[in-house]
């Protein structure tokens, strides 16, 4: 009785309404069988190349067969057993900075903050371990490994780039103004490319930095510009009172932002900050224009191979699907964080 | 005490921000020697002087200039900027249509419809851009081909080369019409005006949408045909390989306008919900008991207010259209990245010029954009209050 | 503490850095691996298998190199270049080599900053058109839609083309093979131009490659060849001659399979010079002296690589023509061993 009553008010409440509603279910009743078809019923997970493909649906074979290189990119099958500890401890790493209630959070902060080294060092060798250059890395590690460093390099930067424009120094405010609103103007692209062709001018002899690390300079600083503004956004939020007080109890410049105003600042802004992040997460594929082997380049370099050519459909539907995965639960985290931000206000405000 | 804190203070500012511009003279200094030391090994010469050579190549969608490969690479530079403002343009326009439609599709009270708007959203904006302008572009070159094209009457063909229509050619008499067009605007605007005064003194109203569709639809009607039907349309035919006369749509713009505007929609779908639900339902529920209709309320009282919230978030999606459209590099659409930023920059080898020249086109065209933006921002703001 | 921090930084900086102010060589000896440009993928000439193993015409160059340095072949490792960061990569140092089918001109030997070492194909610009467009010359190309790779030199030589012979096209410019491939496969150009290797490495990749023909003008002369920066001789000396040895091999008739019974019943001086048996030449440039032995051993002569890659056992089917030996009337001519 109850669902009947709730079919009734939502899909057939007026005589538009079910007529629209009758329209969709005879579009989604035609259009879903065959996708669950081509998806599942229908589709070849095993072959050796695609004509050995032979049933309707999707050749989800090319995947299996380049199932490595995507996850790894050329990474050596006998130090791999290092990135799969990367990506095993990356809950652990990010668990502290998304959650404020896990028990143990404190020690788990430490982690997070040796995370990023351990990173550097387990995927690029060092004393121990063998060295592994970074044009071997590739797939899902690339992308990883710009999205989330860029994230996290970025943060801290943004922090002081946007107290630097509310700054009252004018040279200081000018330097960020001019850092942060030129950095905006320009598509990423443009800043990749700045990076891979004309870094290379810029430094002296001797200083020769990889690819990979010129990419992550140029999303490092995209982001920082990107999440300044956002921060600035949340400084600006900041009651005037809390300067004053925290003025008239004597604190300096930097212990008022660090233990007053930042930490409610911070706190108000991290949904918008994550959806900035997205942004990046999503943005590192444009790497494939500059020659960097990440998901996207993998699933081309697939389909460069006779073995696998024209199937462009399956190589995009799984990057996408990876992509949406990450994205989507990071926007519906930044859901969770708004929520919780506002019915914590509520609260105060009562 | 205090005189004395407030100077200790200033002299600190002075002597940080002293150091940060010493700092930053030094690094600039640093890598303008070491970038001369290098130019000078790999024998660079800076200047702008190859701007004005040949550009050798050529480039074929240039809807605005002819372009041939005897054309100097400013020329590339000009057609590279006109793409780029055209699909900025028209993918602006076209995502504030989807956005808003989608937007407002999101608060029907049908919930198929609003579920089936929201699954669009989380995918469009949860999956890169340049993975979904390549699957547009995968989808449109595997379009029927040109032999088996779909033919819409005489005029329109769709095939994996594009859309052919057929062009307008404006004979000598067509600028009466256009003049019949301009004034039929001009007193369009003035009675609406009028219309609106009387309305707010005496509260008499006007079909104003009706009158002014028909003045601005048949007054130049009538004018063209008096001036003897000056306009006409060249067919496209099949002649050989390719499609020959009437305009031409190719893929590569289709896919960067379809790609462009169904992503960039999505996001301003979140801001005209975001929009229309910070308006007060007070507001409504008043409009309701005076007796408005629906559209009436959505007219009149939720959008203009919503307006408010949701233009400064637009704005940046506007600017962020525009610096993607950068993205046209991935499918081969000639823009200022691909077509100047790229070609040009291959075969002349002057990196730092061209990329200083693109970097700043953008950024005066982002400057522009949130500069007329903000004055639009602005009017509106102060409208009412 | 400052200067804790600032070794910390100088530290990490020299990490990412390889230092490039020691020659090439003894970088590449304390690294322990050659470091190789190639293209993101062109089927026969560098393309990864399914397992991430590097293959192809380029690819053995570069091994051949690493047989040369370390002798061990597989001592190389491979960068991605696109047609647009080729050049900045091998400038900025990030690589040793540059073997991705680049065109030797006149003004990316003077004016870029490179040394072209010597030229691995003899190559020129063709046109690839489905058999069904029944066109049998390329100027009867009138109006088509012509599919070209940017960043080359064949963009140039097709506008040059198609103005001396006064007929139309439409340029469908795309960055990588890859897009050009698929674009003609789908029907979205007519006609797709660039080498002609390149074009029977594009043609081996259709379902029935008997559906694709290559037009008979060739355009263009493009000589293919690895190339290092200019100004370190003793490196370029090693790359050159690393080439020079495959091609020597193959004149000699040595192959990776009878090297060894060659050498034992053989008299000829070269080729004992060739493989270290006699002489100090490896040396002479700061290698063993049997690093002609181990490239010929382990890589092949410059035959049997490019039997293996392109030749006619391969999808690719190209023909020996231009790149045989000029004792079979092809143009590959290396200076004498001595």
């Amino acid at each position: 009785m109850h669902s009947l009553n709730w079919i009734k008010q939502n899909l057939f409440s007026t005589w538009l309404n079910s007529i629209v509603s009758i329209v969709l279910i005879y579009f989604l009743a035609s259009v879903i069988p065959p996708l669950l078809d081509w998806f599942i019923f229908e589709a070849t997970f095993i072959a050796d190349d695609r004509t050995g493909c032979t049933t309707e649906g999707a050749c989800w074979a090319v995947v299996g067969a380049r199932f490595y290189q995507f996850m790894y990119g050329f990474y050596p099958t006998e130090e791999v057993w290092r990135v799969n500890l990367v990506y095993a401890m990356l809950p652990f790493g990010i668990a502290p900075l998304l959650w404020d209630k896990i028990p143990f959070r404190k020690q788990f902060l430490f982690f997070s903050m040796a995370y990023p080294f351990l990173v550097f060092f387990l995927l690029y060798g060092g004393p121990g371990l063998s060295s592994v250059a970074s044009n071997k890395w590739g797939g899902l590690l690339v992308t990883l490994f710009l999205g989330l460093g860029g994230i996290l390099i970025a943060f801290p930067l943004s922090i002081f780039l946007a107290l630097g424009r509310r700054s009252k120094m004018p040279a200081i405010l000018t330097l960020c103004i001019v850092f942060i609103e030129f950095i905006r103007g320009v598509p990423l692209i443009t800043l990749l490319f700045f990076g891979n062709i004309m870094l290379p001018l810029f430094l002296p002899e001797g200083i020769n930095l990889d690819t990979i690390i010129r990419a992550l300079v140029a999303v490092t600083i995209f982001q920082a510009a990107y999440g300044a503004e956002v921060i600035r956004g949340g400084l600006q939020a900041m009651p005037k009172g809390q300067y004053e007080a925290a003025q008239a109890l004597g604190l300096s410049y930097w212990q008022m932002n660090y233990k007053i105003i930042l930490p409610q600042a911070l706190k108000i802004t991290i949904p918008a900050l994550v959806n900035t992040a997205i942004g990046l997460f999503k943005d590192t594929s444009l790497v494939l224009l500059i020659g960097l082997l990440d998901l996207l380049g993998i699933g081309r370099a697939a389909l460069a191979d006779t073995k696998w050519m024209a199937l462009h459909v399956e190589v995009y539907v799984f990057i996408a699907g990876i992509f949406f995965i990450f994205c989507f639960g990071f926007s519906r985290y930044s859901l969770y964080l708004e929520r919780k931000l506002n019915t914590d206000n509520d609260g105060e405000n009562k | 005490m205090f005189k004395i804190d407030f100077s200790d203070q200033k002299l600190r500012a002075i002597l940080i921000q002293t150091l940060v511009v010493g700092v930053l003279a030094y690094a600039i200094f640093w890598l303008v020697q070491s970038t001369s030391y290098n130019l000078e090994k790999r024998d660079y010469k800076l200047g702008f002087g190859f701007l004005n050579d040949p550009a050798g190549f050529d480039i074929s969608f240039s809807p605005f200039y002819s372009f041939v490969a005897t054309d100097s690479h400013i020329k590339v530079y000009l057609v590279g900027l006109a793409n780029t403002l055209l699909i900025s343009f028209v993918g602006c326009i076209a995502a504030t249509f989807l956005g808003f439609s989608i937007g407002i599709i999101r608060l029907s009270s049908n919930w198929l419809l609003s579920r089936l708007a929201y699954v669009y959203v989380e995918i469009t904006r949860n999956i890169p851009l340049i993975l979904q302008l390549l699957f547009w572009y995968a989808l449109l070159i595997n379009l029927p081909r040109l032999k088996n094209s779909i033919a819409f009457g005489e005029a329109f063909f769709l095939n994996n080369r594009g859309l052919n229509s057929p062009q307008p050619i404006f004979g000598d008499d067509f600028i009466y019409v256009t003049i019949a067009i301009i004034l039929a605007i001009t007193v369009s605007i003035v009675f609406s005006r009028r219309a609106k005064k009387i309305q707010e003194k005496t509260g008499k109203q006007y079909p104003l949408f009706l009158i002014n569709t028909a003045s601005i639809l048949l007054f130049p009607a009538i004018v063209y045909f008096i001036a003897g039907s000056p306009l006409e349309f060249e067919l496209p035919v099949l002649i050989g390989f390719n499609f020959v006369g009437g305009m031409k749509i190719p893929p590569e713009f289709m896919a960067m306008f379809l790609g462009l505007s169904v992503y960039t929609a999505s996001f301003i779908s979140e801001i005209v919900r975001a929009g229309i639900l910070s308006v007060n339902k007070g507001q409504i529920e008043a409009s309701r008991s005076l007796g408005l209709k629906q559209n009436r309320i959505m007219k009149l009282i939720i959008i203009p207010q919503a307006m408010r919230v949701i233009i400064p978030p637009l704005t940046s999606q506007f600017l962020n259209l525009t610096k993607n459209s950068s993205l046209g590099i991935a499918i081969g659409y000639a823009d200022l990245v691909h077509g100047f930023g790229g070609i040009t920059l291959n075969i002349t080898g002057h990196a730092i010029e061209v990329m200083a020249i693109v970097m700043s086109t953008y950024l005066i065209i982002s400057l522009t954009i949130a500069f007329f933006m903000n004055i639009y921002n602005k009017s509106i703001q102060m409208d009412g209050r | 503490m400052k200067i804790l921090r600032i070794s910390a930084l100088l530290a990490l900086v020299s990490f990412f850095s390889a230092p490039a102010i020691a020659g090439t060589l003894e970088d590449v000896q304390a690294r322990g691996f050659v470091k190789c440009g190639v293209t993101t993928g062109l089927l026969g000439f560098a393309a990864p298998d399914d397992s991430g193993n590097w293959k192809g015409f380029d690819v053995d160059v570069c091994r051949a190199v690493a047989a040369a340095v370390f002798g061990d072949s597989s001592k190389v490792e491979f960068t991605t270049t696109t047609g647009k960061t080729r050049f900045p990569t091998l400038a900025s140092g990030e690589i040793d080599v540059l073997a991705r089918n680049t065109t030797w001109t006149f003004s990316r030997d003077v004016d870029l900053g490179f040394e072209f070492i010597g030229i691995n194909y003899y190559d020129g610009q063709g046109f690839l058109i489905p058999a069904s467009l029944g066109v049998a010359s390329a100027t009867d190309l009138d109006g088509a839609s012509v599919c070209i790779q940017t960043g080359t030199t064949t963009e140039l030589n097709l506008a040059d083309f198609f103005r001396a012979n006064s007929i139309s096209y439409e340029s469908i410019p795309v960055e990588t093979n890859d897009e050009a491939r698929e674009n003609l496969f789908a029907g979205r150009c007519d006609v797709y131009t660039t080498d002609a290797s390149g074009l029977a490495a594009t043609a081996a990749q259709a379902d029935n490659p008997a559906d694709w023909i290559l037009l008979p003008e060739i355009i263009s002369k493009e000589p293919l060849g690895p190339l290092v920066r200019h100004g370190d001789h003793v490196w370029g000396d090693i790359v050159r001659w690393s080439l020079n040895t495959m091609i020597i091999a193959e004149e000699k008739g040595l192959t990776s399979n009878n090297l060894d019974t060659k050498l034992a019943m053989n008299n000829d001086p070269e080729i004992f010079r060739l493989t270290g048996k006699e002489g100090e030449y490896g040396a002479m440039f700061g290698l063993s002296n049997d690093f002609g032995y181990n490239i010929i051993k382990q890589v092949g002569n410059y035959g049997e690589v490019f039997e293996r890659n392109v030749g006619l056992k391969t999808p690719l089917k190209l023909a020996r023509g231009l790149n045989a030996p000029w004792t079979d009337g092809g143009l590959l001519y290396s200076p004498p061993f001595r």
